[in-house]
């Protein structure tokens, strides 16, 4: 286990681990995974009929029905546990020292004097249209800043993505050919430091040599709007380099160990002992069973990639979500806070959700039901 | 004739890595020959350790789990395969010589379809085109019986029994007509019935195909039926080597003839029916989750005697010992102890009640705390139910050490260090020093070597002599229904189909499944399998 | 267990994480000078009276440093063993009673996992007031859930072996199972967890610091000082750089010492276990 990406939200149902006393089967065949479990009070005729026809869908959608349930529950906890909290709101505002007449205004002003009730229907119903209220510090629409920032924070994951995935997964097939001799183990010890660094860090680190020593990059890199295609790649290089380095290690050990996993397997030595060639092995029985692990590895530490930028953004004054929610935060600026909590939020349980849902389609046994 | 496969002084290494020591080199096998000529079995027996699979595996040149070929010569054909480079193995591999392992479910890619597994060492090799491949592989679904052949190749792995995998993984080592197959306990995982149909499916295909095979098991009985020649090993060494009819009807050496006699042991029945310990009456039981397992169950156990609860994977017979412990309270029927109902639920039950029934699990290992030393482990019970302390506790565990023949050696032991057999010792000993009247015993011998389960067997029957408690011996072994039991009850899908006492349960006339289960066990008994077969196509002639 | 069987890489990860510790109790000892104590000019280069140079406000960066360690592994401790105690008090109750209790808090969990940690903990430390005790509280909590997860998986992986069950039908009660059957077998596990928990602990802590959301000014602490210190990155001054290094190489330590429990809990595991 490693501390980041891993431990994402379990969107199963929790039946994993429990200790389900499953009779033995008769004929002493594998018991096939019961998909109706778990479906709990959605129940009926018609729902269960569909999960006997066709089991593989039934399961993506309830994957999919748990997500927008999770994400509602989140957007409850964002309001409304903020609610529950100590402090308010109008003071924090205006500061300690404030009359009791100007936190009356400011909380009127601010639709505090409401039910909170009320004020987060409102909130989740404008949410939805995507629409998150008007900024308390700037008096700006939340979403209008957060359309400009979200492309800018995606532009950035995506390019680290698109370097961090082949590399990672590269890597990873690298460590587990020379498994236990010297590129492996140099490997190893490179990535378990890898995790250990702060994003910051890394950060600074790459300034100091790339941008302030050598010159070769920009910083700060901010990016506008009448910037090229290839200004702005300029500009982000430093980024992206410092979260693929972030994310680089976590996904290379996940690979190494998913395929280690599949390459020990007792069908991978069948296939050697009916004298395929290694390259077969790979393409035609290892490959097929590790393509589900590893894609849940990319699944898990894209997501870690969405919080991974916060930082980053803050490092490299790079104009996106994370900066705007950190800044947002240190003015206790509510509206923003909330609109960029949901937001992170909702990427995280997509992408968790996505890596469930690749692991049900890749495996066989769902896919071929008996 | 010129020998087929030739092995000469076979020597095998690995390295261990033991924690917190350095690496060393372990021997696993030294100074083993055998030669196999063509279209003959030659069967490789011996307990868990034996080295058994790591020789079959060397007639493909490949080590397991870094184990390494480092001396003698494997000839096939009068060529030796050790000394080619890794091309050369791959085009013996799959070709020449091909492989079963014990667990087809684990050996088949999950991915792919059966058929196109089975046919795919035939095709790689360039031995055949597709299409006369999949006629090969319908040949050989059809001999080794196999449902609807046709089809059967467009199913998934998870799609078919495991007796059929293990098939269908015969078929997919006879499609490229190799010389030689590795047999690596093929029918060991299966049911007894299953075991059957499997063996004489493997028996009539390497028949029909004149192919040879090296045939390893543990099972003495399941080898004298299909090889020619028999080679006993223990601790990587050869122990005996010779025909199949010299080693089964005249060993030479003293470890084969007690491989060959430890099934034998019969013992009369108690006839004295009264004093009933344990009545189970009309025990429906299932699992929270709507699952039946037990229908309408009852029996009943005299005290001082033994009642063996027989059956197969599935049949209910560990149900049925978690609910007289408490652990699953029937739905419906009760269980009367001693003349007094038991409370259907553990939590409802008095100490003394719990300490009156004890329980023997099948793996030892997991059955005891690996952080507690034997001490702790057979003192519990002295301490929890009979508050005994200090010198006294010390003086009785040890008591119970050699009561279970171990002695005051082990006190201090760990349950790792110590062997499969000595955990079961321990594990009686901490049953026994409850002192109880009934002890459940789940398959408390499966999991052992032949001669250290039968050791096991007569420490039970001795300590009955000794303190008359009785047993309630769960097991799917016929041969050990004869050599202990009293009583006897057939389990069949959580159903009682038949009970009384053994001479009875055991004798004719059969029910259909007592019929199948009794024939299925295999005989220390040359030709035993045809003569079952043979009685068995009469029956289905019959039918 | 015999030292001699602990590899270097432990070694190092232990060295390091000792003499940290030892700069946290000695600090008032070991730094030359005062936590807050402006000594100098700004950014003076390493080197002469002052060991490691002056930060942003001319305070000795080398005597900060050493006070900085005493708060980050302070609040960073606390917040594990805060965090641990809870994650497993929760899980095992989880695992031990099941059912509702079970259902309940497993899926409370499942929701405080579905928002990353960060971002929860900005939302949070936007509304709360900035205290340490808060702060601790905070990472605490958010971090409890992992725990809570790896203790009920680890708990419900030796509750369903057979010595458990051997123990029930004795007629034991829950406390000695937990605390002589189970715990015991979970130990090395925990164990390894525990200082993955801590690793995580500093980085984050040093993260939300460095973000402005953590341990306040003037107190040192060395997420903090990268935070005070990198506007002089553009002019090449590399201040920020050394807490930064520190931080890096305290979370390096433990992995190391992490890396080398968790192996020796898989040999452990050997044998035929699975069953």
């Amino acid at each position: 286990m490693e501390s980041g990406p891993i431990t994402g939200p379990v969107l199963t149902d929790g039946t994993a681990g429990e200790t389900h006393p499953r009779p033995a089967d008769l004929s002493g065949v594998p018991a096939t995974p019961n998909p109706a479990a778990g479906t709990g009070a959605i129940g009926g005729t018609f729902w269960r009929r569909f999960v006997f026809r066709r089991p593989l869908a039934a399961l993506v959608l309830q994957r999919l029905g748990l997500s927008v349930g999770l994400l509602f529950a989140v957007s409850l906890m964002i309001f409304g546990g903020i609610e529950a909290l100590p402090g308010d709101f109008a003071t924090t505002y205006l500061g300690q020292s404030a009359t009791p007449q100007a936190v009356e205004n400011i909380r009127k002003d601010l639709g505090l004097d409401r039910p909170w009730s009320e004020r987060y229907l409102n909130w989740l119903g404008g949410a939805v249209q995507g629409d998150f209220g008007t900024s308390w510090a700037s008096k700006n629409s939340v979403s209008e800043q957060i359309g400009n920032r979200l492309g800018n924070s995606l532009f950035l994951a995506f390019f680290a993505a698109l370097i961090s995935v082949p590399l990672a997964v590269g890597l990873g097939m690298l460590a587990v050919q020379f498994r236990n001799r010297m590129p492996d183990k140099i490997i190893n010890v490179i990535s378990l430091a890898a995790i250990s660094l702060p994003e910051f860090f890394i950060g600074y680190l790459l300034i100091m040599f790339f941008a302030v020593k050598w010159g070769v990059a920009t910083f700060p890199a901010t990016v506008y709007d009448s910037m090229s295609f290839i200004e702005r790649l300029s500009a982000i290089a430093l980024p992206v380099a410092t979260l693929v380095l972030v994310v680089l290690a976590h996904m290379m050990r996940m690979t190494r160990a998913a395929i280690l996993n599949v390459m020990s397997s007792a069908y991978v030595e069948t296939a050697e002992l009916k004298g395929l060639g290694m390259f077969r092995i790979i393409a035609r029985h290892a490959a097929p069973n590790a393509v589900a692990p590893v894609i849940n590895v990319i699944a898990l530490n894209l997501a870690y990639l969405v919080v991974g930028v916060v930082v980053v953004e803050v490092v490299f004054v790079y104009p996106g979500m994370g900066q705007y929610m950190v800044d947002a935060v240190t003015v206790r600026d509510m509206p923003v806070v909330q609109a960029c909590g949901l937001i992170f939020a909702a990427f995280y349980i997509f992408l968790n959700m996505a890596a469930d849902i690749l692991a049900i389609l890749a495996n066989p046994r769902l896919r071929h039901p008996r | 004739m010129p020998e087929l496969l030739s092995v000469k002084n076979l020597k095998i290494e690995a390295t261990s890595y033991p924690p917190g020591e350095p690496p060393k080199v372990v021997t696993l096998v030294e100074g083993v020959s055998f030669d196999v000529q063509k279209g003959k079995v030659l069967g490789l027996i011996g307990e868990s350790g034996a080295g058994k699979s790591t020789i079959g595996l060397s007639a493909l040149a490949y080590g397991r789990g870094g184990a390494r070929i480092t001396g003698g010569e494997v000839l096939l054909n009068g060529r030796d395969i050790l000394k080619l480079d890794r091309s050369g193995i791959n085009t013996v591999r799959g070709a020449h010589v091909c492989y079963v392992a014990q667990s087809a479910a684990a050996a088949f890619n999950p991915a792919h379809k059966l058929g196109d597994q089975v046919i795919e060492a035939s095709l790689r090799h360039g031995l055949m085109s597709r299409e006369e491949a999949k006629k090969r592989a319908l040949y050989l679904f059809r001999v080794l019986g196999l449902p609807n052949p046709e089809t059967f190749g467009d199913r998934y792995p998870h799609q078919v029994s495991g007796g059929q995998l293990q098939r269908a993984m015969t078929a997919m080592a006879l499609c490229p007509n190799p010389e030689l197959i590795v047999f690596d306990e093929p029918t060991t995982a299966l049911d007894v019935t299953t075991q059957i149909d499997v063996l004489a499916a493997i028996k009539h295909a390497i028949e029909e195909t004149h192919t040879a095979a090296l045939y390893i098991t543990h099972d003495l009985a399941v080898v004298a039926q299909i090889s020619d020649d028999i080679m006993v090993l223990r601790h990587g060494k050869t122990v005996e080597y010779g025909t199949t009819k010299q080693v089964i009807e005249a060993p030479k050496e003293d470890y084969t003839r007690a491989l060959v006699s430890v099934r034998q042991a019969k013992r009369d029945e108690a006839t004295d029916q009264s004093g009933t310990l344990l009545k189970i009456e009309r025990v429906h039981a299932g699992y929270a989750n709507g699952f039946k397992v037990l229908h309408d169950v009852s029996m009943h156990l005299p005290k001082g005697q033994t009642l063996a609860i027989v059956g197969e994977s599935g049949s209910g017979k560990s149900t049925l010992a978690r609910v007289i412990t408490g652990l699953l309270p029937p739905s419906e029927g009760r269980i009367t102890f001693d003349g007094k109902e038991l409370p259907k639920a553990l939590k409802g039950r008095t100490n003394d009640e719990l300490r009156r029934v004890q329980m023997i699990y099948q793996m030892a290992d997991t059955a005891m705390n690996p952080r507690q030393t034997v001490r702790d482990i057979i003192g519990r019970p002295l301490s929890f139910y009979f508050s005994m302390h200090g010198a006294k506790k010390t003086e009785r565990v040890k008591e119970l050490l050699d009561q279970i023949e171990m002695g005051p050696r082990f006190l201090d032991r760990y349950p790792a260090e110590l062997s499969g057999g000595q955990k079961q010792r321990v594990a009686i000993a901490r049953a026994l020093a409850a002192k109880p009247e009934l002890i459940l015993c789940d398959e408390p011998t499966s999991a052992l070597d032949p001669l250290v389960a039968e050791g096991i067997l007569n420490l039970l029957l001795r300590l009955q002599e000794e303190t008359a408690v009785s047993y309630v011996f769960i097991t799917h072994d016929i041969a050990i229904v004869r050599a202990i039991a009293d009583s006897v009850a057939v389990m069949h899908r959580g159903r009682l189909v038949r009970f009384g006492p053994k001479s009875k349960v055991l004798s004719p006339p059969f029910d259909d499944y007592t019929d199948l289960l009794l024939k299925s066990v295999p005989e220390m008994e040359i030709g035993w399998l045809e003569k079952v077969l043979k009685t068995r196509r009469m029956e289905s002639a019959g039918n | 267990m015999n030292l001699r069987s602990i590899p270097l890489s432990a070694w190092v990860g232990i060295a390091g994480i000792a003499i940290t510790i030892l700069c946290a109790i000695f600090a008032p000892v070991i730094a030359p000078y005062g936590e807050r104590d402006v000594v100098g000019d700004i950014w003076l280069p390493a080197g002469g009276d002052f060991l490691l140079g002056t930060d942003n406000l001319g305070r000795d960066l080398f005597s900060r440093l050493v006070y900085g360690a005493r708060t980050t592994i302070f609040v960073a401790l606390a917040a594990t063993v805060l965090s641990f105690s809870l994650g497993m008090i929760l899980s095992f109750a989880a695992a031990v009673m099941g059912g509702f209790v079970d259902q309940l808090f497993s899926r409370f969990n499942d929701l405080m996992m579905a928002i990353p940690t960060l971002i929860f903990a900005l939302v949070v430390l936007a509304v709360l007031p900035q205290h340490l005790w808060i702060l601790i509280l905070v990472m605490a909590v958010l971090d409890s859930t992992r725990v809570f997860r790896i203790g009920r998986a680890v708990a419900l992986d030796v509750a369903v072996m057979e010595f458990v069950e051997a123990a029930r039908l004795r007629g034991e009660g829950s406390l000695w199972i937990i605390f002589r059957e189970i715990l015991p077998n979970t130990l090395s596990p925990l164990l390894a967890e525990f200082g993955l928990r801590f690793a995580f602990s500093i980085l984050f802590l040093s993260t939300l610091s460095f973000l402005g959301l953590g341990i306040q000014p003037p107190a040192a602490d060395w997420g903090g000082m990268v935070k005070d210190n990198k506007d002089g990155i553009i002019f090449g001054i590399s201040a920020a750089l050394i807490p930064g290094a520190a931080i890096a190489t305290l979370a390096i330590c433990v992995n190391l010492v992490v890396d080398w429990l968790m192996k020796r809990t898989s040999s452990l595991k050997g044998g035929r276990g699975d069953a």
